[in-house]
């Protein structure tokens, strides 16, 4: 039997050649291979996703059906079943389906922001017998089951999304409260679907109207905040005066936070549980997958919220 | 003016007005206006209602000038696909040229119902100053205004009845507009304002309820919290449609008892919406209007099965429900058994891009309900997965099926049983459900299905395709039958010119299609224009820079818009669409 096809709509044609070779190769490398790969799979690591040793990525590319260390027996008799089209979809649909689509995010990744709407299927004339690919919303799956194993290893941020424009069809205005999703949350409330978007609101008291910034434009606060300044800056001018105008153009140093102490703002965000919260604590990703929006608030109401931010008013006053 | 003999001058004017306004449905109205110079002229002085299904269809001045004496106009701007983004957000749609020639040509217009449109906040200005009579506004799923265009509504039009936003992406910048409506306004019986963002100001809110003694249909967002909510509804006990906001809160006995009290005083409740992240701890309070309900959405409800199972199993006369997924199976069984009135089932995906643990809602459920509800005969479904022989069942169960749509959520599978494509049980659904107005396709599907559609939805008037198919020769069976389609929308599928350029005439009879991520090519594109001058033919392409015209033929297109209208290519395209 011919290795089955790996189609997707993202047009990433590297990974056609891998998902072949690693299909014949993981079909035919039957169970030595497996039971080699078992024992590394099953070993404990402790570390960070993305900090396993490099050879294992070989280990990952040769074998499609490998799978996050839990699931690995499991995915690999699911992953059979859908190539030999014994018809386990039953399987695959409740309890392994997440095995099967793990496996697949094995080997599906892709950029951030790539726009999947391109993908064009060629002739499905041996319909049912291909491998059917998925949406890519496995890769989120797989990514955020797998933790630090096969997704993780491949360099794929867990928050890494590479679903196909507009599908399912469901209204990407619509709030979905579901707190199984807060990132995808955050995108359906802003009604943005989330390819590379994420837009939220900031606000600034006594400002006369919001702005909105897309986060994902952002690769940590620096960048954030300097754009958050050229942002307000016309509204705090004032206030900034005795100690000095944060520079627009000059100061690539200069941070949010200095450039708030130093105007008696705290900048807050309010997170998915719906609790304000100071900027800065959590690492960039976890605030961005948490922020539903911005607010600048003066020093003086932020009482309670951040006793830091107050330490440093009072300081520069 | 010639009179001819028994034509319209048999009886004055009046009396064929008379007539005429028995005959509600537009194509009737259009069909009279046909026989004589007479009836065309009785027929347009005398039509009240508008409908445009694309606004780019007919020329906004043309429209008005013909109809004079309109008093209710509804107006589509957008492509059907631009709810999941796949229209260009600045491809147009705007609504200030309609709103313009309506202010000045229709004077007495009372209501405007507006969907899929960019509607600006000079635009709800003009509504609210040009129409002394004003009583109806409708904007669904429409953006590009702010709660500063609704104050101006809210201040101006003093006999506004209804005020229905659903859906819309509102700025929200005058976080108090609804104290715009002045002391002396009293004539609210509709008000709809689920999509706004904001905190609203709940005691003006209040004062604004308690005057209005013919509210019936009240749905509010999500922002105000359940004590406030239950003392404004508390207001409202003859309301008939309510949408509320949060239900959840933490758990006061006191509160719960509020809540069930106000519950228990709505004797006319009949729809309920809203419910946002209602807990267990509140949702039993509703119980006590359930008997009485027609329709549920509990879109935004985010409760499990058990909970979910008896809110639903005590409607017993229920219409319409709208759920997730997390009803399960099991719960649609024991909707199936409990709800024998039901007419409309839409059940929508709380996991779509597959993160959390899969849910327990296979195609038995669908199954069960179709077996179960009789009257059934619209279905939204969103499931993962799906076999011949249960669409078989369903087909056979219930052949009053007017609306089919089944989103199987990853696309191209199979049955999951045999691993067949889903030909045969769609096959059978267009076959058996001989009234089938709306069809949506998903899952594996070859070429044979698109035959079935062609030959047998004789009633079929909008059908949406995504990664169907294995050749032109789809898309081809679909043009070439298909007696009554209007609408029909494709994606991702592997159908290109040769289909398009055999059909052409059949596109006039449609009012649009849409296709991307398809194998059209711009050689066919202009072909198809030049040969069918009465169709805009609109390329929409956001990669590249350099104008259409340098372009060669066999430049593959990327999404296409195609519509008929008789007002020419429009002057509003914007950078990334050309008019072929």
């Amino acid at each position: 039997m011919s290795p089955p096809l790996e189609h997707d709509y993202i047009g990433l044609s590297e990974l056609h050649c891998t998902a072949a070779a690693a299909a014949s190769v993981g079909i035919g490398g039957g169970g030595a291979e497996d039971g080699v790969l078992n024992l590394k799979d099953t070993e404990l690591r402790l570390g960070l996703p993305g900090s396993q040793p490099a050879e294992r990525k070989d280990e990952v590319g040769l074998t499609l059906g490998l799978l996050p260390k839990v699931f690995v027996s499991g995915a690999k008799r699911g992953f059979s079943d859908t190539i030999d089209g014994a018809g386990k979809w039953g399987l695959a649909a409740g309890g392994g389906g997440s095995e099967v689509e793990g496996g697949k995010g094995g080997a599906l990744f892709s950029p951030r922001g790539e726009n999947g709407g391109g993908g064009l299927l060629p002739g499905h004339g041996n319909a049912g017998k291909d491998v059917v690919a998925k949406a890519a919303g496995q890769e989120r799956k797989a990514a955020a089951q797998a933790g630090n194993s096969a997704g993780s290893d491949r360099g794929v941020a867990p928050a890494a999304k590479a679903q196909v424009v507009g599908w399912p069809p469901i209204r990407s205005y619509r709030k979905n409260t579901m707190a199984t999703n807060p990132s995808k949350n955050k995108e359906d409330a802003d009604g943005k679907q989330g390819l590379g978007c994420l837009y939220v609101k900031v606000s600034m008291d006594g400002a006369p109207y919001l702005r909105k910034v897309d986060l994902k434009t952002y690769n940590n606060y620096n960048d954030f905040s300097v754009a958050l300044e050229k942002m307000f800056s016309g509204f705090t001018i004032g206030q900034c005066g005795s100690h000095g105008i944060p520079s627009r153009d000059g100061l690539s140093e200069s941070r949010l936070m200095d450039f708030l102490s130093g105007s008696e703002y705290v900048l807050t965000y309010e997170d998915k549980d719906g609790d304000w919260m100071l900027v800065g604590d959590v690492p960039w990703e976890m605030f961005i997958d948490s922020c539903r929006r911005l607010r600048i608030m003066k020093g003086s109401d932020a009482i309670g919220l951040a006793p830091r931010a107050m330490e440093k008013c009072k300081n520069r006053n | 003016m010639v009179r001819g003999f028994g034509g319209a001058a048999a009886f004055p004017d009046e009396v064929w007005e008379l007539v005429f306004s028995f005959l509600a449905a537009d194509a009737d109205r259009n069909a009279v206006a046909l026989v004589c110079r007479g009836w065309h002229r009785i027929e347009r002085r005398s039509r009240r209602r508008v409908f445009v299904g694309n606004c780019y269809a007919v020329a906004p001045a043309a429209a008005v000038r013909r109809f004079p004496e309109v008093r209710a106009a509804a107006i589509k701007g957008k492509p059907h696909f631009a709810d999941f983004n796949l229209v260009p957000t600045d491809w147009g749609g705007g609504a200030e040229a309609w709103v313009e020639a309506m202010a000045g040509g229709w004077p007495h217009l009372e209501e405007l119902r507006l969907k899929r449109m960019v509607v600006s906040d000079d635009c709800l200005e003009l509504i609210a100053r040009s129409f002394k009579n004003f009583g109806v506004l409708s904007l669904v799923s429409c953006d590009g205004f702010s709660t500063a265009g609704l104050a101006a509504i809210a201040a101006n039009c003093r006999n506004l009845r209804e005020l229905d936003l659903h859906e819309n992406e509102v700025e929200d910048n005058c976080l108090n507009w609804i104290s715009h409506f002045p002391e002396s306004f009293t004539s609210l019986v509709s008000l709809n304002i689920a999509c706004l963002e904001g905190d609203m100001n709940t005691s003006v809110l209040e004062c604004l309820i308690s005057r209005c003694p013919n509210l019936k249909t009240l749905r509010l967002n999500h922002a105000m919290p359940l004590e406030k909510l239950v003392s404004l509804l508390q207001r409202a006990p003859q309301l008939v449609d309510l949408g509320t906001s949060k239900f959840s809160a933490d758990h006061h006995p006191e509160l719960l008892s509020k809540v069930e009290s106000t519950f228990a005083g709505f004797k006319h409740l009949k729809s309920l919406s809203g419910i946002w992240e209602a807990g267990p701890a509140y949702l039993p309070a509703i119980y006590s209007v359930c008997e009485s309900l027609t329709s549920l959405n509990l879109y935004y409800a985010t409760i499990q099965s058990p909970e979910l199972l008896k809110l639903v199993s005590e409607c017993k006369n229920l219409q319409r429900l709208w759920v997730m997924d997390l009803i399960e199976d099991n719960g649609l069984i024991a909707v199936a058994s409990s709800c024998k009135l039901l007419q409309e089932l839409r059940v929508f995906p709380s996991d779509p891009y597959g993160v959390a643990p899969p849910i327990s809602l296979t195609e038995h459920g669908l199954v069960a309900i179709s077996a179960g509800c009789l009257m059934l005969h619209s279905v939204l479904y969103f499931c993962r997965q799906m076999t011949n022989a249960a669409l078989l069942t369903i087909a056979n169960n219930r052949p009053n099926l007017t609306c089919f749509r089944l989103c199987i959520i990853d696309p191209h599978t199979p049955d999951y049983i045999s691993q067949e494509p889903l030909d045969a049980g769609f096959s059978a659904i267009v076959e058996s459900c001989k009234d089938l107005r709306r069809l949506s396709l998903s899952g594996l599907l070859t070429d044979r299905v698109f035959k079935s559609i062609g030959a047998s939805a004789n009633r079929l008037e909008m059908l949406s395709v995504a990664f169907a198919g294995d050749s032109d020769v789809g898309l081809h069976y679909i043009l070439s039958g298909c007696k009554n389609l209007r609408k029909l929308e494709i994606r991702d599928c592997p159908f290109g010119d040769k289909a398009l350029l055999d059909n052409t005439s059949k596109l006039e009879t449609m009012r649009s299609l849409w296709m991307s991520s398809c194998s059209v090519t711009l050689g066919a594109c202009r072909q198809l224009a030049q040969k069918m001058p009465r169709l805009n033919v609109e390329v929409i392409d956001e990669r590249r820079g350099r104008p259409l015209e340098s372009w060669p033929d066999d430049f593959p297109i990327e999404k296409l818009y195609i519509y008929r209208t008789v007002a020419g290519p429009r002057s509003d395209t914007p950078p990334c669409v050309w008019t072929v």
